[in-house]
């Protein structure tokens, strides 16, 4: 999803590239006047698809989505389309209802944890399979298995599989003499179990990222240190690790615009509950829109925008450290 | 130098923001699919039951009903939990279709977003419906559509399984009776009961001949009534007599805990009896017993015929036709039993207990049962549903008392 959602904002960076380089260029201003006119118009022509699917499908759903917030809307109001306009009262509302704290709260754990797992995992696992062995490109194959299944297939199997009182982890821990644990059905557990979850579909895609990034290093340093006597760990931390950096930046950030907005895994897992203990802004968004019989339009897009806002703010603080990388 | 930067400045901004809005565009509304018909004889009608195909006898009922009126029928079937937002995004883009079949609690959310005629306007006749039933579709006095079918909630038990606990069913009277039941098949080794606890309209929906049927009211979830339906739900989970993974079962979860033969008792629906023939142990149906003996009284399930608001006023008099044709008693007995539903008439109900006896006592939980959303409730109802349901499982799964879960439920609902 992240591959094919990416290339439509790509195309305009290229595009107007070139655009800017034909006309800046000497021929170009030597000719006649209209020459370079036409010639923007031609790059405007190529420009309005990406333009006008950009506006349909990103802008319009977005400003609608914030006009929704901004609205009281009623299922009457919905339907007749004279919602008064609240200002911010929606994001008041959902400041002040006692679950914002703990859905902020599951929200940071849920994206950081499973962030860092994933990544360390990833990482670890591309080191590993970057040593050529036997079998390494079937194994890695099947790392991606994950990634591949549909999210409904491994959700209700996770969720079959950590049932308090049928499930194979439970009687795998009972073999061991330890007690059932009720995975999904205890408020101390659930943010857990999904987090344990979503680390395991999120593995995968950490893994191609990172090996793919590994292969870009060049053989001859890690042949130069080992020849200066560094050791596995040193070679790891003084060359692969910094190497990585740029390939690791991105990645990070694809996996937390990704893992802030999961929403299918906990909504099928545990529904955001018991008591809303695993409830995070996904899916406490579409409960305040959809799960109920009657919708709360209102806060539940004011919610959804707070996850948006929270994506840009992260993905410019990215931008600024990169910024940094490339001034020194 | 700055240049390159900014451009990557808005591609990754832009990145960020097509991700990110992909989870929340979709409370607009660009992808309903369009109900209005292109020319006058295409009449388009929504279900909520995917699990018909094309060349199923529902589909076939619903063209043949078509062809009698001198139209053609477009049929769109979506998910239950779908529907409702699909119908509301319609009416907004005034893109209703012409017949609606949906889910009861339903009816009186989008008769409040006006988007329902009432059966002053669309003269659709509703005199042979049980008003038992019919009320769900009522608000302020009027009727927003007709019934299709109902169910009920009531306790499947595995003959096999109490003979071995030495339980006789005739003793199981009301909720102390039953416990005790449960205690003995506990001992005998086996499991107790199994319903659905899981935190949606799911879970409210199973826990509420309980609640009804300590004699409390929805208007006041905290009464000492309340807390004590919820202490017993929450007594079976500690002592054992019900498994820990209600918490998160929906009623199809639980019937199939229920068809593994382990179990004493299942809460579930009128729609499992087709299932309940094929679990291969015997079993029998006993209505929820109240508090203190006495049956009590179960919500409906079920779905209604409404006719939405159209812009042009000339369809309702060939939409009358159709959902006449859908309700007639012939029709009514074919739909009934293809859903495994009790009809929503005596005069059809009496033709089914004639073929199947097996459905009596259905049938009278049926006509026990109450609208989720009667009493005047209406669109008050969703937002006690919730309180209810995040109660039970605040309860259940041990982060608070039954009783200080309903008081804060309650608070939550003024």
């Amino acid at each position: 999803m992240n591959r094919t959602t990416q290339l439509p904002d790509r195309r305009p960076v290229r595009e107007r590239k070139g655009a800017a380089a034909t006309a800046a260029s000497p021929r170009a201003r030597t000719a006649t006047r209209r020459r370079p006119r036409s010639q923007q118009w031609a790059a405007w022509a190529f420009l309005a698809p990406v333009t006008v699917y950009l506006a349909l499908f990103y802008a319009y759903p977005l400003y609608r989505n914030v006009d929704l917030s901004l609205r009281n809307y009623t299922v009457r109001s919905f339907v007749q389309g004279n919602a008064p306009f609240t200002g911010l009262q929606n994001y008041r509302t959902v400041f002040d209802d006692p679950a914002f704290g703990p859905a902020l709260m599951h929200t940071v754990v849920f994206t950081a944890v499973c962030l860092f797992f994933q990544y360390a995992i990833g990482l670890a696992l591309a080191v590993f399979f970057n040593q050529h062995f036997r079998l390494s490109a079937t194994l890695r194959a099947l790392f991606l298995v994950p990634w591949l299944l549909p999210l409904i297939v491994s959700a209700s199997t996770w969720s079959w599989m950590l049932n308090s009182d049928s499930g194979v982890v439970n009687s795998a821990l009972h073999a061991f003499g330890i007690d059932p644990v009720n995975w999904l059905t205890s408020p101390s557990w659930s943010l857990t179990s999904v987090i344990i979850a979503n680390i395991w579909i999120g593995v995968p895609f950490n893994l191609v990222v990172l090996h793919s990034g590994l292969q870009s290093i060049p053989r001859s340093l890690y042949e130069a240190a080992a020849l200066d006597g560094a050791g596995a760990w040193r070679r790891f931390r003084h060359i692969t690790f910094p190497l990585l950096r740029p390939v690791s930046a991105i990645t990070l950030l694809l996996g937390l615009v990704y893992t802030l907005k999961v929403f299918d895994i906990i909504w099928i897992m545990t529904k955001g509950g018991p008591a809303d203990s695993s409830t995070t802004f996904a899916t406490w968004s579409y409960r305040l829109g959809f799960g109920n019989l009657l919708p709360a339009f209102g806060p539940g897009a004011a919610v959804g925008n707070l996850l948006v806002v929270a994506a840009l703010v992260l993905g410019l603080v990215y931008l600024r450290v990169q910024r940094k990388q490339y001034a020194s | 130098m700055n240049r390159p930067t900014r451009r990557r400045v808005t591609a990754t901004a832009m990145t960020v923001v097509a991700l990110t809005a992909g989870t929340t565009a979709c409370s607009s509304g660009d992808d309903t699919p369009s109900a209005k018909a292109a020319d006058g004889g295409n009449y388009t009608i929504w279900d909520p039951y995917p699990q018909f195909a094309k060349d199923s006898d529902w589909a076939k009922l619903l063209d043949s009903c078509g062809s009698k009126a001198g139209v053609k029928i477009k049929r769109t079937a979506f998910d239950t939990s779908d529907l409702t937002n699909k119908a509301l995004l319609a009416a907004q883009q005034d893109n209703s279709p012409d017949v609606l079949i949906l889910d009861n609690p339903v009816v009186s959310t989008l008769a409040e977003a006006g988007a329902l005629t009432t059966t002053d306007e669309n003269k659709v006749d509703t005199s042979k419906a049980d008003p038992n039933l019919l009320a769900a579709g009522q608000a302020d006095g009027k009727t927003y559509g007709t019934p299709i079918g109902a169910n009920t909630l009531a306790l499947y038990y595995n003959k096999d399984v109490l003979k071995t606990a030495g339980v006789d069913i005739a003793s199981v009277k009301d909720w102390k009776s039953l416990t005790a039941a449960l205690a003995k098949v506990k001992k005998a080794g086996k499991k107790g009961v199994t319903f659905s606890a899981i935190g949606t309209e799911e879970g409210s929906f199973q826990f509420l001949p309980w609640f009804w049927g300590s004699g409390a009211q929805l208007t006041e979830l905290d009464s000492s009534q309340g807390v004590s339906a919820l202490s017993l739900w929450n007594d079976w989970l500690k002592k054992g007599y019900a498994p820990n993974s209600v918490i998160n079962n929906t009623q199809t979860t639980s019937w199939q805990e229920f068809a593994s033969g382990d179990y004493a008792f299942a809460e579930n629906g009128t729609w499992q009896l087709a299932g309940a023939e094929k679990a291969g142990f015997d079993y029998g149906v006993l209505p929820i017993p109240g508090a203190d003996g006495g049956n009590a009284a179960a919500p409906t399930g079920g779905e209604f015929v409404t006719v939405p608001v159209q812009s042009d006023t000339g369809r309702y008099a060939t939409t009358r036709k159709l959902v006449s044709c859908l309700t007639s008693t012939e029709n009514l007995y074919d739909t009934d039993t293809t859903l495994s539903y009790v009809a929503p008439t005596g005069e059809v109900q009496d033709k089914q207990v004639a073929s199947d006896a097996k459905l009596k006592p259905w049938v009278e939980a049926v006509k026990a049962a109450k609208g989720r959303t009667s009493d005047d409730l209406g669109t008050k109802y969703p937002k006690i549903s919730e309180q209810l349901w995040k109660a039970v499982q605040s309860a259940l799964s041990g982060s608070q008392s039954p009783k200080a879960a309903l008081t804060a439920a309650q608070d939550a609902v003024k």
